[in-house]
């Protein structure tokens, strides 16, 4: 694959609204930055983001998914984020089987007062999947047209 | 002043002088205060006001008995016996050369040696 | 068709500096559906408002996209205008391009394409967004204050006081907490009990407020508004409504060597007994640990001596279940347990005491009627070494707490304060890293204490004490002075570092409440929110909390009723509108999604349907109850047919968004 230095992938960041979506805007009020390649969605819980959301960005041609929630035992919710770890986990073995590489989705718990930690994590996942280059396997060419 | 050496001696010692808060707990314990012209708390705000020369120009780190009560009393792992160690190595390391290898020292041991001297060599050589 | 419209906001340069505010709006204006896309320095502002109420009216919009900072900070804000316009408040989306966008990009072409995506992504979304009517729940008019103390005291007759309902629960026999066990507090050495048992007596004689004593509570289910919490009331095996609390059954009871833990073990107590003189509910209490009755069946002569006949061998812990509309945690402290502090011979020496066991020694109530003795040898301590910051702001694993305790440098300076008074041929000693007086006339306290009562207060720390020939050798850095101190004194006093109680963790669980690393409560935010938790209808009162002074106690207290007040006061809450929906033709009943809802919010219900040849078939389905449903969108993602969404967060509008950040 021809790495494309000019290239920046597209980043799809889902926060729960509680704890993450909260670092992100913390981040932002202490000027903490991170490539804009990085895109939030915001949805009440991470429990709430389906696993087809990040197939879909795949299809879509996002090259890099993270999930963003609480930390396990701090869920608004009490036990959302266990959920989604748990549904996460099943997806990744799905996404290994589909030859996916691994380290273009990622779980992270990150709370309302981590705004430094949003980040760094987001610096760290556009820098990973960068290296990885584009994501061509699930992505459905007929979207580009 | 000379913060490189301050730098150096807080790597030997692996803590952080800057985490002291002055509570003194430290000379408070120390048995060989009287023997010491430093005192454990003096030591920590030495070094990290970067006054290390005159620390090695002084006797009491060798008259420190590394009885580590200071070291079990800190309460902000701060540790000075650490410190006063890190000061000596850096002393020996000045002297030129390692004299001394750690499978060397069982040869070498002899039952008056100081047990500081033993502990010392023994944390020289473990980084 | 929809007819949306774009309004993207300058927020004066904090977007405006980074992001090219016209090209966003004018990229926008050109998205399906637009009709129209403006931008203005302050959407915030009155005139700002204005502006999109006015577009609302003359474009008939029915969709607008606001281009701003973060809807955690002006969603309502925004929400509110397009209501007065005449449009369903949902109608609205948010795209965050401040926080997330040009707070955090340099490069200003990057942080304009962002946005103009952020952006695409709002407006794909607000197509299918629907009307939502929010519903209301009622609230109950009665409140429940955990814990009572004088936090848990003040918040309940606060709240009663307002006119309403109030439930306290305390797992001691006695309401009153440690302030009971006080003697004199600072600034103005005027006498703990003096000020709380009336405060006390007030409780048990306000009719809106019920005593819960000696007992806990077990489960806490429901949300703001309607919350159910089981307390299990403990068998005291004395009976509540009928013990007149004259106390002969504790002069009685053969059973002499209990350590009285009111006095902290510094003397004993029989096994029944009644915690202090002035104890409400002054009813006696059986320890079951101690009573030769309870355990093997051989004494009962508290129940011969009882004229009221009171004592009941064969009660039970009993479960209550009641209903709230909110809940107060005022779970308070406790003083660190000191036998690992081996330095200062804490667990060698009778006469090495923590500050909490002092105050009981000059207690008139106390287990010395107010003289003070040392415990070991009964006699008046000439020399007294006060150690500060013990287990305070030590940052080492497992040696103590990281925080300041705040009121150790203040009752310290009471103490030394008041030996010198009583007794002044002591030397008294204090011994401290820093004196910390913020606080009304703290600082000219701790000044009166050195230099109207001669209190030795020397900077530095005790490194060690050791007990010999009946003295307590005390070693100690004297860092003003460059000198190494030896003090033969007759006692130490340990100023311990305070903790939650053990009781909190497990009820913050239960009440989904947030704690910090050192398990106090935190707060919904540390500076704008301090007395509620981040739970809607859970409120935080007390030492709980953080560290606090009897002042700044009663002072949270009251802020915490005041909060409870306000709540209670309404009739019903608005409830979050975006909670989840199933569509009953594609819900199987499998039950899925019952087993995951962490609310207990979704039923079934037997429902009949259409069948082929005008027959009825009989089918289960989900029912959401939209009162209790919080809108987490477990479920949705749980049902195996897709039949549960989420409104507000539907799985269409949840993929639109991605497609237009992917695209």
């Amino acid at each position: 694959m021809q790495v494309n230095s000019e290239w920046k992938p597209t980043i799809v960041a889902f926060c729960c609204n509680w704890c993450s979506y909260a670092g992100a805007d913390l981040s932002g009020t202490n000027r903490l930055s991170y490539p804009a390649n990085v895109r939030i969605i915001r949805i009440p819980c991470s429990c709430r983001l389906n696993p087809m959301f990040i197939l879909r960005a795949f299809q879509r041609g996002a090259d890099g998914v993270i999930l963003c929630g609480c930390h396990p035992g701090d869920c608004r919710y009490t036990t959302g984020n266990y959920y989604a770890r748990r549904r996460m986990t099943l997806l990744f073995s799905m996404l290994d089987y589909l030859g996916i590489e691994r380290a273009r989705t990622r779980v992270e718990w990150v709370s309302a007062a981590e705004g430094a930690k949003f980040a760094a994590t987001m610096n760290d996942f556009v820098q990973t999947v960068t290296a990885l280059g584009e994501n061509r396997r699930l992505e459905d060419l007929r979207c580009k047209a | 002043m000379n913060r490189d050496l301050t730098q150096t001696v807080a790597r030997i010692a692996g803590v952080n002088p800057r985490a002291c808060m002055r509570c003194g707990k430290c000379t408070g314990a120390c048995p060989a205060y009287d023997e010491m012209e430093y005192h454990p708390h003096q030591f920590v705000s030495m070094v990290e006001t970067g006054r290390i020369d005159e620390l090695l120009r002084s006797k009491g780190i060798y008259t420190c008995l590394s009885c580590f009560a200071c070291i079990e009393r800190c309460p902000r792992q701060v540790e000075p016996a650490r410190l006063i160690e890190a000061v000596r190595v850096l002393a020996e390391r000045k002297q030129g050369a390692d004299h001394l290898r750690p499978q060397d020292i069982p040869a070498r041991l002899d039952p008056d040696m100081p047990q500081q001297a033993i502990t010392s060599a023994l944390r020289k050589y473990r980084r | 068709m929809q007819r949306i419209g774009v309004f993207v906001c300058w927020c004066g340069t904090n977007i405006a500096a980074t992001v090219d505010v016209q090209a966003v709006s004018d990229a926008l204006a050109k998205e399906p559906g637009v009709v129209l896309s403006a931008n203005y320095q302050y959407m915030c502002s009155q005139t700002g408002q204005d502006l999109i109420e006015t577009a609302i009216r003359e474009h008939a919009l029915t969709g607008v996209v606001i281009c701003s900072c973060s809807p955690r900070m002006h969603e309502q804000t925004f929400r509110k205008t397009v209501a007065r316009a005449g449009l369903n408040p949902y109608l609205l989306e948010i795209a965050n391009i401040r926080e997330q966008c040009s707070w955090i990009h340099k490069d200003r072409a990057q942080a304009t394409e962002k946005a103009i995506i952020l952006g695409r992504a709002a407006i794909a979304k607000v197509q299918l967004n629907t009307p939502l009517q929010a519903g209301q729940s009622p609230v109950t008019k009665r409140a429940l204050v955990i814990g009572g103390g004088i936090a848990g005291i003040q918040t309940a007759l606060d709240i009663a006081e307002a006119g309403f309902a109030v439930d306290i629960v305390e797992k001691q026999p006695t309401i009153g907490g440690k302030m009971t066990q006080l003697d004199k507090t600072f600034p103005t050495l005027d006498c703990a009990a003096c000020i709380l048992t009336p405060k006390m007596v007030d409780c048990a004689q306000n009719e809106k407020i019920r005593i819960f004593s000696y007992s806990e509570v077990e489960a806490v289910s429901g949300f703001v508004g309607s919350f159910r919490v089981t307390i299990r009331k403990k068998a005291r095996y004395v009976r509540e409504d009928v013990c007149t609390g004259c106390g002969l059954c504790t002069e009685k009871c053969p059973q002499k060597k209990v350590p009285n833990a009111f006095n902290l073990g510094l003397d004993t107590r029989r096994a029944i007994y009644i915690p202090f003189a002035q104890a409400v509910p002054k009813v006696a209490v059986i320890d079951a640990d101690y009573c030769s009755m309870l355990k093997n069946g051989k004494c009962g002569v508290c129940a011969k001596v009882c004229a009221a006949g009171a004592i009941d061998y064969t009660q039970k812990d009993e479960l209550v279940e009641c209903e709230y509309g909110a809940i107060v945690a005022a779970t308070g402290y406790n003083p660190i347990d000191l036998s690992g502090y081996d330095e200062f011979a804490y667990s060698r020496s009778p006469d090495v005491v923590s500050s909490l066991e002092f105050e009981r020694l000059m207690n008139a109530a106390g287990p010395t009627g107010g003289t003070l003795l040392r415990p070991s040898d009964k006699t008046h301590p000439k020399t007294i070494v006060f150690v500060q910051c013990v287990g305070s702001r030590c940052s080492a694993e497992g040696k103590g707490k990281t925080y300041c305790s705040k009121i150790c440098c203040m009752y310290t300076a009471k103490h030394a304060m008041l030996c010198r008074e009583k007794y002044p041929d002591t030397d008294v000693y204090v011994f401290y890293i820093d004196v910390r007086t913020p606080g009304k006339n703290f600082d000219e306290f701790y000044r009166r204490a050195v230099e109207e009562y001669g209190v030795h207060y020397i900077k530095g720390m005790v490194g060690k004490v050791s007990p010999e020939g009946g003295k307590l050798k005390v070693q100690a850095s004297d860092l003003l002075d460059g000198r190494q101190l030896h003090i033969d004194a007759d006692m130490v006093v340990l100023a311990a570092a305070i903790e939650p109680d053990k009781s909190a963790r497990p009820l913050a669980t239960m009440l989904t409440a947030s704690m910090d690393t050192n398990d106090f409560f935190t707060e919904a935010h540390p500076k704008l929110r301090p007395v509620e938790s981040p739970t809607a209808g859970v409120f935080l009162s007390g030492c709980c909390q953080g560290p606090k002074d009897i002042p700044e106690t009663v002072a949270q207290a009251s802020a915490a009723a005041s909060k409870v007040i306000g709540l209670l006061s309404k009739d019903s809450i608005v409830c979050n509108p975006c909670v989840a929906q199933p569509d009953e033709l594609m819900c199987n009943g499998c039950s899925s999604c019952e087993k995951v809802c962490p609310y207990g919010a979704i039923t079934y219900l037997d429902k009949e349907f259409r069948g082929p040849n005008r027959t009825t078939l009989l089918r289960r389905v989900a029912q959401v109850n939209p009162a209790v449903c919080q809108g987490c969108g477990a479920c949705t993602v749980a049902c195996p047919s897709g039949a549960m969404d989420l409104k507000g967060f539907s799985n269409r509008q949840i993929m639109a968004e991605v497609d237009a950040i992917c695209r």
